[in-house]
C-alpha cells in the first residue's frame, strides 16, 4: 500500500465524516435527503476503494449496494414521501443547530481518544478509519436524539449504519453475506418506518413524534 | 464389603436423582388423576429409600464410592457425582425423613384440594436436595441448591390466594437468591483464579487470605437458608405457607442441607481454620437458639411455633459446628470430633422430630383447618394415634430422655464442658456463656413444648372445629409412629449412630471419638468412662419399671373407695372451654421476663366506665424488634428508590435514546480515560 492509497482512503473517510456533520447541520427536509444521498456515495467510493487496495471484488458489490439501495433508492423514496406528506418545510431540532455541532466535534475527539490508543498494534489505516467509523456511527446517533421529526430520525439511523459498513470494510473481512443481509435488513427498516410515517400522518395529522407521545398520555409539557 | 461393591453405588445414586427429576414433569400429567399424587409420592417414598439404602452402603463401605463424571455439564465445570462420608451421612439423614415423610404424603397429599400445585414441584425439591449432597464439584452444587430453592418456592406459593402466602413466597426467594450469591462468590473465592471447581481442586489450592472471608459468605449463604438469627426472618413465614408436608421435609431437611453446605464449605474445603473463626459462629448460633425460642414462646400458631423452633435448633447445630471449628483450631482433635457428632447427631435428630412434629401439626390442621392453639384443646380424645406420636415429638424436642434430642444436646454439653482446655482466653469466655444460654433455650422449649401439646390435645376444645376433629388417615398415622419409634431409637441406642458417623469425622478431622458399640450395656462414652457416660436404655429402663411400679402401687395401695363429682369443678361449675389455661397466659410469665427488651411487649387494660357493663379488655402488643431493625429499613430503602426510577417506564422513544447514547458514550470515555 503506498502512501498515496492510504491518503485516498483517509479522504474519503474523512470525507463521509464531513459529511456527517453537514447531515447535522441541515434544516430543510430535501437538502437533508440530498446530502444522505451523498453521504451514501462517498460510502460507496470509499468501499470501492477499500476493494481495489484490499483486492477484494466482493467489496464492489457492497459499495454497488451502497450506492443503489442509499444513495439512490431511499433518497428518492424519502423523497417522495416528503412530498406526499408534504413537510418539506422544516426540522424541527430539540437542540438547536450551534449546541448540536458542538457536541458532534466532541464526540469526534472522543471517537479518536478511544480509537487511537486501542487499535495501537493495527495498521496506521485501519486504526483511523475505525476513529472515522466510529465518530460517524455517534453522530448518527446523535442526529437520532436531537431530532424530532420521523424522517430525519431515519436519516440518522441510515447514516449511523453507514459508519458501521465504513468499519466494517475498513477491518477487512466482512463476507459478501454479511454485508447483503445488512443491506436488506436496512431496506426493510426503511420499508417498515416508511409504512409507519403514512400511518402516523394518518392518525395523527403530523410525523412529529411528541405526537406519538400526548397519545401514549405522557407528553410531559414541552419538549423543546 | 458389600456385594454390590463401591464402584457402583454413585451411579445408582445418580440414577435415583434422575428419576426423581424425571417423576416431576411426569407428575404434571398424573396429578388431577384419582391415585395422581399417591402414585408420585409413593414413588419419592421409594426413590428416597433407595437413596438412603446407597448412602448407608456408601457410608459402611471402607473406601467411598468412586465419583462419576457425567457427560453433561456447564461449560466452566465438569459434573462429578459420588458420595463421600460426609455427603453419605447427610443423604442417609435427610431420605430417611424424606422417605417417611412421602409415605405421609400419600395419605395426606389425597385432600389437597388443587394437588397439581403441589405435586409436581415435590420430586423436583427431593432431586435438588440430592444432587448437593451428590455433588463434588461447585457447580453441580449450585445446581442442586437452586433446584431446592425455587422448587421449594412454587411449592411455599402453592396456595398463593391468600395475600400473606404471596408475601412469604416473596420474602422467601429474595433470602434463598441471596444466600445462592453469596455461596456462589464462596466457591468462587476457594476455586481462586485457576479456576478448578471441583472440591478435589479446591480442597488442594492454598486460600489462606480469601479463608476468612470465605468463612463469613458461608456462614451468610448457609446460614440465611438454614435460618440463623438475623436472616431468618423467610422462615416462619415460609414453613407454615406450605402444606405441612411440604413444611416438613424445608424444616426438617433442607435446613440439614444448609448445614451440609456450612460444613462442606468450611471443615472441608476452607482448608485448616483459625481459633477466630469459632467466634462469630458460636456468638451467632447462641443469639439463634436463645430468640428462636423466644420468639417460639410467644407464637400461638402452631406450625410458626415449629418453625421458629428450627431457628433455635439449627442455632444448636451451629453451636457444635462452632465448637468444632475452636478445638480444632487448637489442635484438640477428640474434642472436635465430639463436637461435631454431636452437631451432626443432632441433625439427624431435628430431622427425625422436626419433621414428625410438622406432620402431626398437618394432621391437626387437616381434622380442625385450625393452626390456631387458642381454638384447639381436647383433641387426644378425638386423635390418640396422632397425640402420641406428636407427644412423643414434643419429648424428643425438649431433650428429655430417653429419646433423641436429650443425646444430641447432651453431646454438646459434654464437648462445651471441654472448653477449659482451650489455649485462647476469649473462647475460654464465650463458650461458658454460650453453655448457659443453650441450657436456658433448652428449659424454654421444654415450657413451649408442654404448651404446644397441652393447648392442643389436652383440655378441652376451644372449637366446635376441634370438638368434632377425626383421626387422621392410616398411611399419616404409619408415618408419624414410625418417626416416633426412630426418635425413640436413636435415644435408646445413640453408640450406633455415634459410630456411623466416625468416617465423617476422620474424612474433616482426622480423628474420631472412641468405639462406642463395644461399650458395655448399650451406653456411650463420648471422653472416657470416669468422666461422664450415658446409658440410654437404662434409661428407658428405669423409667419404665418406675412407671409401672407406680401404677402397682398406686392401684395396690391407693383407696378405692369411689367418688363422683362434677368434671373440672375448681371452682367454675360449669365452665365453659374459655376458662381454660390459653396458650397466651402460659406464655405470660416469659414474655414479662424477656417480652419487655427482646419483643418491646406493652400489655394495654382497657376498663370499661363505671355504670358500663361491657368487658374489660386486656390487649398484649408486640413488635418483631429483629425485622423493624434490619429489614424494614431496607424495605422503605428499595421502595423510595423504586419508585423514583419508575419515571424510567414512562419516557418518550427519544428520551430513551438518549439514555442508550448517552450511556454508550459515558463508557467511551471510560476506556478513553482509562487507557
Amino acid at each position: 500500500m503506498t502512501p498515496l492509497d492510504s491518503d485516498i482512503a483517509h479522504l474519503l473517510a474523512g470525507s463521509m465524516l464531513l459529511v456527517s456533520f453537514l447531515l447535522l447541520y441541515q434544516d430543510r427536509m430535501f437538502a437533508l435527503l440530498n446530502f444522505f444521498a451523498l453521504h451514501a456515495c462517498v460510502l460507496a467510493l470509499s468501499v470501492g476503494w477499500q476493494a481495489y487496495l484490499q483486492r477484494a471484488p466482493h467489496l464492489y458489490i457492497t459499495a454497488l449496494i451502497a450506492l443503489a439501495f442509499k444513495g439512490v433508492f431511499i433518497p428518492v423514496a424519502l423523497h417522495r414521501i416528503v412530498v406526499r406528506l408534504g413537510i418539506h418545510r422544516t426540522i424541527e431540532a430539540v437542540v438547536s443547530i450551534g449546541p448540536t455541532m458542538l457536541i458532534g466535534m466532541a464526540l469526534v475527539a472522543l471517537a479518536i481518544v478511544v480509537m487511537l490508543p486501542v487499535t495501537a498494534t493495527e495498521g496506521v489505516f485501519v486504526r483511523e478509519d475505525l476513529a472515522f467509523a466510529l465518530s460517524v456511527l455517534l453522530l448518527g446517533l446523535l442526529m437520532m436524539i436531537t431530532r424530532r421529526n420521523a424522517v430525519s430520525q431515519v436519516i440518522g439511523f441510515m447514516s449511523l449504519e453507514n459508519g458501521l459498513i465504513l468499519a466494517a470494510t475498513g477491518a477487512r473481512g466482512m463476507p459478501l453475506v454479511v454485508e447483503i443481509s445488512v443491506a436488506f435488513s436496512i431496506l426493510i427498516a426503511f420499508l417498515v418506518i416508511g409504512m409507519f410515517l403514512f400511518r402516523i400522518r394518518e392518525r395523527f395529522d403530523t410525523v412529529d413524534l411528541q405526537a406519538l407521545d400526548m397519545s401514549r398520555g405522557e407528553a410531559s409539557g414541552g419538549e423543546a | 464389603m458389600s456385594v454390590a461393591g463401591p464402584w457402583f453405588l454413585s451411579e445408582l445414586a445418580a440414577g435415583c436423582v434422575g428419576w426423581l427429576l424425571l417423576l416431576s414433569p411426569l407428575a404434571i400429567l398424573i396429578a388431577r388423576r384419582r391415585h395422581g399424587s399417591g402414585l408420585t409420592y409413593g414413588a419419592c417414598a421409594l426413590a428416597s429409600c433407595a437413596l438412603a439404602l446407597v448412602a448407608l452402603l456408601a457410608l459402611l463401605s471402607p473406601s467411598p464410592p468412586a465419583a462419576i463424571e457425567l457427560a453433561v455439564g456447564l461449560p466452566l465445570g465438569r459434573t462429578i457425582l459420588g458420595y463421600d462420608p460426609l455427603g453419605a451421612a447427610f443423604a442417609l439423614i435427610i431420605n430417611v425423613a424424606t422417605a417417611l415423610v412421602s409415605g405421609y404424603a400419600i395419605g395426606y397429599g389425597a385432600h389437597a384440594r388443587e394437588p397439581q400445585r403441589v405435586v409436581p414441584f415435590y420430586p423436583a425439591f427431593i432431586a435438588g436436595m440430592n444432587l448437593v449432597l451428590l455433588s463434588r464439584d461447585a457447580f453441580s452444587f449450585l445446581v442442586g441448591w437452586e433446584f431446592m430453592s425455587l422448587a421449594s418456592w412454587a411449592l411455599v406459593a402453592s396456595d398463593h390466594a391468600s395475600a400473606e402466602n404471596r408475601r412469604a413466597a416473596l420474602v422467601y426467594l429474595i433470602m434463598a437468591t441471596g444466600g445462592a450469591l453469596t455461596l456462589l462468590f464462596a466457591f468462587g473465592l476457594l476455586a481462586g483464579p485457576s479456576g478448578g471447581y471441583g472440591f478435589a481442586e479446591m480442597r488442594h489450592a492454598a486460600h489462606l487470605a480469601a479463608a476468612p472471608l470465605v468463612l463469613v459468605l458461608a456462614l451468610i449463604g448457609a446460614g440465611s437458608k438454614a435460618g440463623l438469627v438475623p436472616l431468618h426472618a423467610w422462615l416462619p413465614l415460609a414453613h407454615p405457607a406450605a402444606p405441612s408436608h411440604v413444611s416438613a421435609l424445608m424444616s426438617g431437611v433442607m435446613t440439614k442441607v444448609a448445614v451440609y453446605g456450612f460444613i462442606r464449605i468450611v471443615f472441608d474445603l476452607a482448608g485448616p481454620p483459625s481459633w477466630w473463626w469459632s467466634l462469630p459462629v458460636l456468638v451467632v448460633a447462641g443469639i439463634t437458639t436463645l430468640l428462636g425460642v423466644l420468639y417460639a414462646l410467644m407464637e400461638h400458631d402452631l406450625k410458626r411455633l415449629l418453625a421458629y423452633h428450627t431457628v433455635e435448633n439449627i442455632g444448636i447445630i451451629f453451636i457444635g459446628l462452632g465448637l468444632a471449628l475452636a478445638f480444632e483450631a487448637s489442635g484438640l482433635k477428640a474434642a472436635a470430633a465430639l463436637s461435631l457428632t454431636a452437631a451432626i447427631f443432632h441433625v439427624f435428630n431435628h430431622s427425625l422430630f422436626k419433621s414428625l412434629l410438622f406432620l402431626g401439626s398437618g394432621a391437626v390442621l387437616h381434622a380442625t383447618g385450625e393452626r390456631d392453639m387458642e381454638r384447639l384443646g381436647g383433641l387426644i380424645h378425638r386423635m390418640p394415634v396422632t397425640a402420641l406420636a406428636f407427644l412423643a415429638g414434643c419429648i424428643a424436642i425438649s431433650a428429655l430422655p430417653p429419646f433423641n434430642g436429650f443425646v444430641s444436646e447432651w453431646l454438646t454439653f459434654q464437648a462445651i464442658l471441654l472448653s477449659p482446655q482451650l489455649p485462647q482466653w476469649v473462647p475460654r469466655l464465650i463458650v461458658p456463656a454460650v453453655g448457659a444460654t443453650l441450657a436456658c433455650a433448652a428449659a424454654l422449649a421444654a415450657t413451649c413444648f408442654v404448651k404446644a401439646f397441652g393447648m392442643t390435645f389436652l383440655g378441652r376444645s376451644r372449637s366446635t372445629a376441634a370438638a368434632e376433629a377425626r383421626e387422621t388417615d392410616g398411611w399419616s398415622q404409619v408415618a408419624m409412629l414410625l418417626l416416633a419409634l426412630l426418635c425413640l431409637l436413636a435415644g435408646v441406642l445413640p453408640g450406633f449412630v455415634m459410630d456411623a458417623l466416625a468416617p465423617v469425622m476422620k474424612l474433616l478431622l482426622g480423628a474420631r471419638l472412641p468405639v462406642q458399640s463395644s461399650e458395655p450395656w448399650l451406653r456411650i462414652v463420648p471422653i472416657d468412662s470416669a468422666r461422664s457416660a450415658y446409658d440410654g436404655a437404662l434409661v428407658l429402663g428405669m423409667i419404665a419399671i418406675a412407671a409401672a411400679a407406680t401404677a402397682l402401687i398406686v392401684r395396690r395401695f391407693a383407696s378405692h373407695a369411689l367418688r363422683r363429682a362434677p368434671a373440672w369443678d375448681c371452682g367454675f361449675p360449669d365452665a365453659s372451654p374459655a376458662t381454660q389455661y390459653t396458650a397466651g397466659s402460659f406464655a405470660q410469665p416469659i414474655r414479662r421476663v424477656f417480652g419487655g427488651v427482646v419483643f418491646r411487649a406493652r400489655e394495654h387494660v382497657t376498663m370499661p366506665a363505671p355504670g358500663d357493663t361491657g368487658p374489660a379488655r386486656l390487649e398484649v402488643e408486640l413488635h418483631d424488634t429483629l425485622w423493624e431493625a434490619l429489614y424494614a429499613p431496607v424495605i422503605r430503602l428499595v421502595d423510595a428508590v423504586t419508585a423514583r426510577v419508575n419515571l424510567l417506564q414512562f419516557l418518550t422513544i427519544r428520551r430513551y435514546l438518549t439514555l442508550v447514547v448517552s450511556a454508550l458514550v459515558l463508557l467511551l470515555i471510560i476506556v478513553g480515560a482509562t487507557r
